[in-house]
C-alpha cells in the first residue's frame, strides 16, 4: 500500500468536482473515483466527503438526483453542472499555478539565489 | 436573483426540513451499504462488513451535522437571533410598534369579519353533507325560488336528476306544552326532506314519506337541538310525548343533529312537520292547489355523475310539460340551479354582491394600512441607515440585513395579526347570537369562524408583513456604507416623487374614497327615514299575531278580529285601530297577479299587474296615516255578502285605470275571477324595500278576503310601555291561548339591510379615516423630523413662520389634496351601486361632498398638528450646537 497524505483544506472540493466531471457518481462512487484517480494516495474519511457535497450542491455547482445504482439500489448521483464546469476550470488552472510556483520555489537551491 | 434564489431555498428548507432529513439519513446509510457490500465481496461476513463499513464511514452525527451546516441550515437559530434582535429593536421605539400593530390589527381584522362573513353566508353556506352536490331550484325569469305542492311533487317524481328533491316552507304555530302558549318557528317539510339531506337524528326518529297517508296523515314533529336544548332542557324523555301546535296534537318524534339549523341561512328553525299537516297549522289547504305557486323551496342532491346542466335540462322538460298539462297554473317553468341557504339569487344575490363589496374594500383598507406601515418603515430604515452602514461595514451581507427587516415586519404583522383576528371571533360571536330583527323570531345570521377564516387571517398576516417589509429593501441593498458613516445620515431632499409620496398618496385616496363611501350610506339613510313611506310608523303600537295558531278557522277567524279590534278601541288613549295581515315594510308580504276587467284568458301570462295585497280593516287607513286621495275606505258592511271591493294605490290606479279619477267604480279580476270593483285609491307608499320604485298594491276588507295573519295598528300618543301593557291584558282576556307580541311599529325589517350597509360602510369610512390620520402623521413628522437642521437655518435666516410651514409640511398636504380628491372622484362613480342598498344614496349632494371635503381637512389638520407645533419650535442655537 502507498502512503497516504493529508489532504489540504480546500482541496476535497476541487477533487470531488474533478472525479465527477467524469460522469454522474453517487457518493460511495466519488470516493472510489477519487481513490482511482489519486492512485490511492489520499487520505479522506468517508463521511468527511458528504459535507462537501452538500455544500457543492448548495453552490449551484453540482446537482443532485435519485436514481438507481448498478447493483439496484436507491443512490443518489450527482452530476456537474455548467457553473460547476466552469469553477473546475478555474480552480484547475489556480491549483496548476499554484502547484508550480510552490513547486518551483520549493525545488529552487539557495545557491542559485 | 441570488437573493430570491437564497430566499426560496431557505423556505424550502425550513418547509421540508424533516424530508431532507430523512432523506439525507438515507444517503449516508446508502453509503455504508455500497462499503459493506465491497467488503463482503472481499471475503468479510456481512455483520463484519457492515462494522467496519461504519467504522471507515467516521463519526456520522458529526457529519450530518455538518452537512446541515453546508445547506445554510442554522435557520431556525438564525431566525431565533432575528426575533431577539428584533424584538429588541422593536421595543425601543414602542410608539412605532403600538401603532404598526394597532393598524395591522385593526385591518386584518376588518378582513377576518367579512371573510368569515363571506365563508358562512357563500363559500360554505350549510352544514349538510356533501354539500357540495346539493343544489336549490329557481324559476328562470323572475327568479323566484318557489313552487305550488302538486308542481313539487311532479318534479320530484318526474325528475331523472336528484337523488331525491325535498321541499320546505317556513311557518309559524302556537306551541302549547302545558305551560304558557308560545309562538314558534319551524318548517314544514316533504316527508323525504331528512332522507334527501342525508341527516342522521340524534335523538329518537325521523318522520319520513312512509308516515304520510293523505291530508293530516302524519302529525309527528322533529326538534331542533337548539330548541330541544333551550326549551326542553336536553330532557331525552321527551320523544314519544304528545305537544299541541296551533291547538292540534303532534308527537315529537325525535330531535336533529346540533350542527343541523335548517336548510335557510338566517332563519334556523325550532321544529320540523310534515307539509301534508299544514292545514293543521294554519288552515290552509295546500295539497291539492297548484296555482299556490309561491310556497315551497326545493332542494337535494345531484346524482352522482349527473351535471348541473343536465339536470336543468331535465328539469325544464319537466316543466314544459307542466306549462302544457296546467295551463291556468303554470308559466314560466324554465329552471335553473342554484346554492341554497339564500333562497336562490332572491336573497342570495343582494346578499353576495353586498358582501363582495364589503372584501373589496376591508381589502382596500389592509392595502392602506400597508402602504402605511410601508412609508413607516422606509423612513424608519432611512433613520436607520448609520446603523446599518455600520453592520455592513463590519462585515453582516446584505441578506442578513433584509432578513432581519423582514423577520421584523412580519413579526409586527403576525401580532398585528393575532390581535386583530382575536378581535374579530369576539365581533363574530357577538354577531352570531344577534337577533337583528326582534318582530321575527329565529332570525340569525350565524357566522362561525373556522379554520378557512384562521388561514386566511394567517396569510393576509404573513402577506402583508412581505409586502410593507418590501417597501425599504432597494434602500437598504443601495447603502453605501462609506458615504453615510463619513458624512452622517444626510437624506437627499430631492423634489423628486419617491416610492413614499406615492404610496401615502394612494392610500390617501382610498381613505377618501372610503369616507366618501360611508358619507354617501349615512346620507342616504338619513334621508331614507324622513321620506314618506305611505304610513306613519310613528307613535303606533304594533300587536303581532296569527289566529291559526289558536285555532281559529273560518268566521270564528273574523268574529275574533272583530272583538280585538272593538276590545282595543275601548282602550283609553287609543285613537284609532287598525288591523293589515302584514304591514308594509315589515318584512312579510303577499303579492297576487290581478286582471283586467275584459280578459277572459286567466293564464298568468296574461296578468296586467302582479300587486301587492293588504287584508285590512276599515279604519286601517286611519290608523296607519296612509291618505286617501278618491273615493272612499271600507265600512263594516263590506262584508261577505257586499259585493267585493277595494281600494287601490296610485300606481295601482295609473297601470290598469290610466289615471285615479278614471280608476273609481271601476272593476278588475283576481286569480280566481271574482270581479272586485274600485271604491277608493290612497297614496302610494314603500311597501317591500325602501330602494324600490313605486310598486301597485291593493287593499281587500278582511271580512271578504280573511287572513289569519293578523297585525293590529293602535294609534296613541300614550307613553309605549304603559299602553302595551293595557294591551297585552285587555287581549288575554280575550283568549289566554293565544300568542302574541307587542311592540312599536317599526321598519327594522325594511332598514335591516340600509342600516347594515351604513354601518359597515361608517366602520370601514372610521378606519380609512384613522388610516389617513396615522399616514399623514407619519409623512409629516418624518419630513420636519428629517429637514429640523434645513428648518433652524431657514429660521436663523429670518423665515417666517409661513415660510418654515410651508417648507415642512408643503408636500404631505399637496399629497392629501391630491389623495382626496382621487378618492372622491372614485368614490362618486363607486356610490351608484350603493343606491341599490340605500334608499336615496347619492354622491351629487353638496352636502356629502362638502362633508368629505372638510373631513379630509379636518383630518389633515390633525395630522400635521404635533409635526406642525414641532417645526415651529425648532430652536435653532440649539440644533446648530448638537448636530
Amino acid at each position: 500500500m502507498t502512503p497516504q497524505a493529508q489532504l489540504l483544506p480546500g482541496t476535497l472540493d476541487l477533487l470531488i468536482l474533478r472525479a465527477v466531471s467524469l460522469g454522474p457518481l453517487h457518493g460511495y462512487g466519488i470516493l472510489l473515483r477519487i481513490g482511482q484517480i489519486s492512485g490511492n494516495a489520499l487520505l479522506i474519511e468517508q463521511g468527511a466527503l458528504y459535507p462537501g457535497l452538500f455544500r457543492l450542491v448548495r453552490q449551484g455547482l453540482l446537482k443532485a438526483s435519485w436514481g438507481t445504482s448498478e447493483n439496484n439500489r436507491r443512490a443518489k448521483f450527482y452530476e456537474l453542472t455548467a457553473a460547476g464546469h466552469k469553477r473546475l476550470r478555474e480552480e484547475t488552472e489556480s491549483w496548476n499555478r499554484l502547484a508550480t510556483a510552490i513547486g518551483a520555489a520549493l525545488a529552487d537551491q539557495p545557491e542559485e539565489l | 436573483m441570488r437573493l430570491l434564489d437564497s430566499l426560496r431555498f431557505r423556505i424550502a428548507t425550513l418547509f421540508r426540513g424533516s424530508e431532507i432529513d430523512a432523506e439525507m439519513e438515507e444517503e449516508l446509510r446508502l453509503h455504508i451499504q455500497y462499503r459493506a457490500d465491497d467488503l463482503e465481496r472481499s471475503g468479510l461476513d456481512r455483520a463484519e462488513a457492515e462494522r467496519r463499513a461504519r467504522i471507515e464511514f467516521g463519526g456520522q452525527v458529526k457529519y450530518k451535522e455538518e452537512c446541515h451546516d453546508a445547506l445554510g441550515n442554522n435557520f431556525i437559530e438564525t431566525l431565533a437571533q432575528d426575533v431577539r434582535f428584533s424584538l429588541r429593536v422593536l421595543r425601543k421605539s414602542p410608539g412605532f410598534t403600538f401603532a404598526a400593530i394597532v393598524t395591522l390589527a385593526l385591518a386584518i381584522g376588518a378582513n377576518a369579519v367579512v371573510f368569515a362573513i363571506l365563508n358562512a353566508l357563500i363559500l360554505h353556506p350549510r352544514n349538510v353533507p356533501q354539500a357540495q352536490s346539493l343544489y336549490g331550484i329557481e324559476h328562470g325569469s323572475d327568479k323566484s325560488p318557489l313552487e305550488s305542492y302538486p308542481d313539487y311533487l311532479d318534479l320530484r317524481d318526474r325528475n331523472q336528476s336528484f337523488a331525491g328533491l325535498a321541499a320546505y316552507n317556513v311557518c309559524w304555530a302556537g306551541l302549547d306544552t302545558g305551560k304558557d302558549p308560545t309562538e314558534v318557528g319551524g318548517y314544514e317539510v316533504s316527508g323525504n326532506y331528512f332522507e334527501a339531506l342525508g341527516i342522521q337524528p340524534y335523538l329518537g326518529r325521523f318522520f319520513n314519506t312512509t308516515d304520510e297517508h293523505g291530508p293530516n296523515s302524519a302529525p309527528y314533529m322533529v326538534l331542533t337541538y337548539s330548541f330541544w336544548h333551550g326549551h326542553f332542557q336536553d330532557d331525552r324523555s321527551v320523544v314519544g310525548r304528545v305537544v299541541r301546535l296551533s291547538k292540534h296534537p303532534f308527537t315529537i318524534v325525535g330531535v336533529a343533529p346540533p350542527d343541523f339549523q335548517g336548510t335557510l341561512l338566517f332563519i334556523s328553525p325550532d321544529f320540523f312537520v310534515p307539509l301534508v299537516n299544514k292545514e293543521q297549522l294554519d288552515g290552509e289547504d295546500i295539497l291539492n292547489a297548484r296555482g299556490n305557486r309561491k310556497l315551497l323551496m326545493a332542494l337535494g342532491h345531484l346524482r352522482a355523475g349527473v351535471t348541473p346542466a343536465q339536470a336543468i335540462a331535465d328539469l325544464n322538460s319537466i316543466g314544459a310539460y307542466l306549462e302544457k298539462s296546467y295551463p291556468k297554473d303554470d308559466a314560466d317553468m324554465k329552471f335553473t340551479l342554484v346554492r341554497p341557504g339564500l333562497a336562490g339569487d332572491f336573497l342570495g344575490g343582494p346578499v353576495k354582491a353586498f358582501v363582495t363589496a364589503l372584501m373589496l374594500l376591508a381589502g382596500l383598507i389592509l392595502l392602506a394600512a400597508c402602504a402605511n406601515l410601508g412609508s413607516l418603515f422606509a423612513a424608519r430604515a432611512a433613520d436607520r441607515s448609520r446603523e446599518v452602514a455600520l453592520r455592513l461595514a463590519l462585515g453582516s451581507s446584505r441578506n442578513r440585513i433584509l432578513r432581519q427587516v423582514f423577520t421584523e415586519s412580519v413579526l409586527i404583522s403576525l401580532v398585528g395579526g393575532t390581535v386583530g383576528l382575536l378581535g374579530s371571533i369576539a365581533l363574530l360571536r357577538v354577531l352570531s347570537t344577534w337577533e337583528p330583527l326582534p318582530g321575527i323570531r329565529s332570525l340569525h345570521i350565524p357566522v362561525h369562524p373556522d379554520a378557512n377564516v384562521y388561514w386566511v387571517a394567517l396569510l393576509l398576516a404573513l402577506a402583508s408583513g412581505f409586502l410593507f417589509g418590501a417597501v425599504p429593501v432597494r434602500q437598504i441593498l443601495s447603502t453605501n456604507p462609506y458615504e453615510i458613516i463619513k458624512t452622517g445620515s444626510i437624506g437627499k431632499v430631492g423634489r423628486r416623487i419617491t416610492l413614499r409620496d406615492l404610496l401615502l398618496g394612494v392610500q390617501i385616496a382610498i381613505c377618501a374614497f372610503l369616507v366618501t363611501s360611508s358619507l354617501v350610506a349615512v346620507r342616504g339613510l338619513l334621508r331614507s327615514l324622513h321620506s314618506n313611506f305611505g304610513f306613519e310608523p310613528r307613535n303606533a303600537m304594533l300587536v303581532h299575531t296569527d289566529l291559526s295558531t289558536a285555532g281559529y278557522r273560518g268566521d270564528s277567524m273574523a268574529t275574533m278580529q272583530k272583538r280585538m279590534i272593538a276590545a282595543l278601541e275601548k282602550i283609553p288613549g287609543a285613537k284609532s285601530v287598525g288591523l293589515v295581515s302584514w304591514p308594509p315594510l315589515g318584512g312579510g308580504w303577499i303579492k297576487s297577479d290581478v286582471f283586467t276587467e275584459q280578459t277572459t284568458d286567466l293564464s298568468l301570462s296574461n296578468a296586467a299587474a302582479n300587486a301587492f295585497l293588504y287584508n285590512i280593516s276599515p279604519d286601517y287607513f286611519q290608523a296607519a296615516g296612509t291618505v286617501l286621495l278618491a273615493g272612499r275606505i271600507f265600512s263594516w258592511h263590506d262584508d261577505k255578502n257586499a259585493p267585493r271591493v277595494a281600494v287601490i294605490n296610485q300606481e295601482f290606479a295609473h297601470k290598469i285605470f290610466g289615471s285615479v279619477t278614471n280608476a273609481i267604480g271601476r272593476q278588475y279580476k283576481m286569480p280566481d275571477g271574482t270581479r272586485v270593483q274600485v271604491v277608493g285609491v290612497v297614496e302610494d307608499g314603500k311597501y317591500l324595500s325602501l330602494a324600490e320604485e313605486p310598486q301597485p298594491a291593493m287593499f281587500l276588507p278582511f271580512l271578504q278576503a280573511p287572513s289569519s295573519v293578523t297585525r293590529l295598528v293602535v294609534r296613541s300618543s300614550r307613553d309605549p310601555q304603559q299602553l302595551a301593557a293595557v294591551m297585552k291584558t285587555t287581549l288575554q282576556d280575550l283568549d289566554a291561548g293565544l300568542p302574541f307580541t307587542i311592540g312599536p311599529w317599526t321598519m327594522d325589517a325594511a332598514l335591516f339591510a340600509p342600516h347594515v350597509a351604513t354601518a359597515s360602510l361608517g366602520v370601514m369610512g372610521v378606519m380609512g379615516a384613522m388610516l389617513a390620520v396615522t399616514g399623514i402623521f407619519g409623512m409629516a413628522a418624518y419630513s420636519v423630523s428629517k429637514r429640523l437642521r434645513e428648518l433652524g437655518i431657514r429660521i436663523v435666516l429670518g423665515a417666517q413662520r409661513r415660510g418654515v410651514l410651508e417648507a415642512a409640511l408643503a408636500r404631505p398636504l399637496k399629497l392629501l389634496a391630491l389623495g382626496s380628491v382621487a378618492g372622491l372622484l372614485l368614490g362618486i362613480l363607486a356610490t351608484r351601486v350603493l343606491a341599490f342598498i340605500v334608499y336615496q344614496a347619492t354622491p351629487r349632494d353638496p352636502l356629502v361632498l362638502g362633508g368629505v371635503v372638510l373631513a379630509m381637512v379636518l383630518l389633515g389638520l390633525l395630522a400635521t398638528w404635533i409635526p406642525a407645533r414641532r417645526a415651529l419650535s425648532v430652536d435653532p442655537a440649539m440644533l446648530l450646537r448638537e448636530e
